[in-house]
């Protein structure tokens, strides 16, 4: 029987979020291994030109729930608008974009329609006739190979990365109402402010320090500054950093901080969970100083030294000096 | 206001890690086990919330027999009392089996408000506080940096992170969830005088059946995912990796940043 696979398809700006497109790489990936076809569903109020944006891909339908209740993200609204639908046709799988909107309802939704959850997905294999998820555990020290069990439909969020946006097919798919979509908001939303204070804009350094909490204590900081200065660097932060009030709110980078993408980020005591890795693996040059050499900061980085950065920070200023750079 | 904190303790983010024998999980002995930095930050809160409110916090974790000393350690910090679910049927299961039995344990509590953290730093799937949510038919509110209680503690005004460094401020109808982001407040230590009255504090260990749970619905039996090995990362995919003494890496690494990634 030919395996249905849905793609929740998310917007910002009038325009499709590039995890979206991510997440319709790896649905068409994922029906063309399981044998099916796969179908975008989007929400929104007055969504007509993502929709056609949306129907620029090689889709069997991309599915719309255009209703002024969907004008703003609630979780009731998307459960409401999604739920009906995914009972009465209980798809094999629904893909969603792995973000921060999706987390906040997609465990809900998956507990209204009984389907199951595997979150932040970064690939896929068929093992013998099962299919076999990836995924990150322990702040992306480790990933782990899970399959789910018994009947029902399957629920994925792909993480940031995992599946490229240019692997995308495209084609021409029609657009449809999606039916039954009842959405019902349960959160006011009263409204939209910055996150951290106005500050340091870390985006136009041609050379960015990471900081993370292997540094170990705001006491730490001094040589590392000095290190920056000689670099002509900006200081950023993972967010443990952050949490701990070490460097204010406006050097933290990633998924909830800031997007860097310097010539060279050297990241100093750095894990590298996925959180901050969003925030600057488009970084040309990556270098990471970390104690632990399992760390998944080596896994993005081009050279690495393994070792105390509390010795190695100081020689690098030193060699800096003596290399007259 | 009576007030709900679910915590999970999870092996501390900073140890070395190792894998267990059947490389579905990590090896935990030498590991040591702390309360999931979440899960820390939404005690914190709840502790804040039970005084402005003259209020009680109940702490609820559920784990084996290790995951006691860290419902001492809430107890030290201020909470009444603990509930741990640490019978082995509970044990094992993944977030929709976990959540279940919390939410079982919840109910049996009449609280106006649960706290979870957001995610935890082991399987982080970010989902077991909306999915207690879920059961028990209440709102929630994921990645949430600030609470204010509203209208005498019908309502709350919630702070929840969105992307690109904004924030989104909604109302919640309560009793509701709310799944607390770390960072949102400054955890308190606790005192001596806290460690000494924890020891007298009650922690109930209700057994499925006093909750009405079913064995198949909870700890691996009532799980859907299974885990099959656990792995680390590819090696060779990553870093060059520069050796030598502090000096020489340096300069090494100076060295190639100048003239192979040409950067400097």
């Amino acid at each position: 029987m030919t395996k249905k696979v849905l793609i929740v398809l998310q917007h910002r700006d009038g325009r499709l979020h590039r995890m979206s497109r991510e997440a319709v790489a790896a649905g068409q990936k994922l029906a063309a291994a399981v044998g099916g076809t796969a179908s975008a569903v989007l929400l929104g109020a007055g969504v007509g030109a993502i929709a056609e944006q949306a129907a620029g891909y090689d889709l069997e339908a991309v599915r719309v729930a255009d209703d002024p209740r969907l004008a703003d993200y609630t979780p009731g609204g998307y459960v409401g608008a999604l739920a009906p639908a995914l009972k009465s046709e209980k798809p094999d799988f629904v893909v969603f974009p792995h973000t921060y909107q999706s987390v906040d309802y997609t465990a809900r939704l998956a507990h209204e329609v009984d389907a199951a959850l595997v979150p932040e997905v970064t690939g896929f294999a068929v093992e013998d006739g099962v299919l076999v998820w990836t995924r990150p555990i322990l702040g992306g020290k480790l990933s782990s190979r899970v399959r789910v069990r018994g009947e029902g439909t399957v629920f994925v969020s792909v993480q940031s990365g995992a599946f490229p946006a240019d692997g995308a097919a495209a084609g021409s798919a029609p657009i449809e109402t999606l039916a039954e979509a009842a959405p019902a908001p349960d959160r006011e939303i009263l409204g939209v402010e910055k996150a951290g204070a106005e500050g340091v804009d870390l985006t136009k350094a041609s050379i960015v320090v990471g900081v993370g909490r292997g540094i170990g204590g705001p006491e730490k900081l001094g040589p590392i500054q000095d290190l920056a200065k000689k670099l002509g660097a900006e200081i950023g932060a993972s967010r443990p950093v952050i949490d701990n009030d070490w460097l204010p709110r406006d050097r933290q980078i990633g998924s909830s901080g800031q997007t860097v993408a310097p010539k060279l980020y050297l990241a100093l005591g750095i894990s590298g969970a996925i959180q901050h890795l969003v925030g600057m693996k488009g970084s040309g040059c990556v270098v990471a100083i970390n104690k632990d050499p399992s760390a998944p900061i080596f896994s993005i980085a081009r050279y690495g030294i393994v070792g105390d950065l509390h010795e190695i920070v100081p020689a690098l200023t030193k060699a800096l000096e003596e290399a007259g750079s | 206001m009576r007030i709900a904190v679910c915590i999970k303790q999870v092996p501390d983010t900073e140890a070395r890690l190792r894998l267990a024998a059947d490389g579905r999980w990590i090896d935990e002995d030498d590991v040591a086990f702390v309360i999931n930095e979440s899960d820390a930050y939404a005690l914190e809160e709840g502790l804040r919330l039970a005084e402005k409110t003259g209020g009680e916090v109940v702490v609820v974790s559920l784990g084996p027999a290790r995951v006691q000393e860290a419902l001492r350690k809430a107890l030290a910090l201020g909470a009444a009392r603990a509930v741990h679910l640490a019978d082995d049927a509970y044990q094992g299961g993944d977030a929709a089996a976990t959540a279940r039995a919390l939410a079982a344990a919840l109910a049996r509590e009449q609280v106006d408000l649960v706290l979870t953290g957001s995610q935890s730093d082991d399987a982080g799937f970010g989902a077991t506080g909306s999915l207690i949510a879920g059961q028990l038919g209440w709102p929630h509110a994921w990645l949430v940096m600030g609470v204010e209680l509203d209208d005498g503690g019908k309502s709350a005004r919630v702070t929840r992170e969105m992307e690109s460094g904004l924030n989104e401020i909604v109302r919640l109808a309560l009793p509701a969830v709310i799944q607390v982001q770390a960072g949102i407040n400054h955890p308190r230590y606790a005192s001596l005088k806290g460690i000494m009255q924890a020891k007298r504090k009650p922690i109930a260990t209700p057994a499925p059946d006093e909750l009405g749970l079913a064995a198949g619905a909870i700890g691996a039996a009532g799980a859907r995912l299974e885990v099959l090995s656990v792995a680390f990362p590819e090696a060779g995919a990553g870093a060059e990796i520069i050796a030598g003494d502090p000096a020489t890496a340096a300069r090494t690494l100076v060295e190639k940043l100048q003239k192979e990634a040409r950067v400097l």
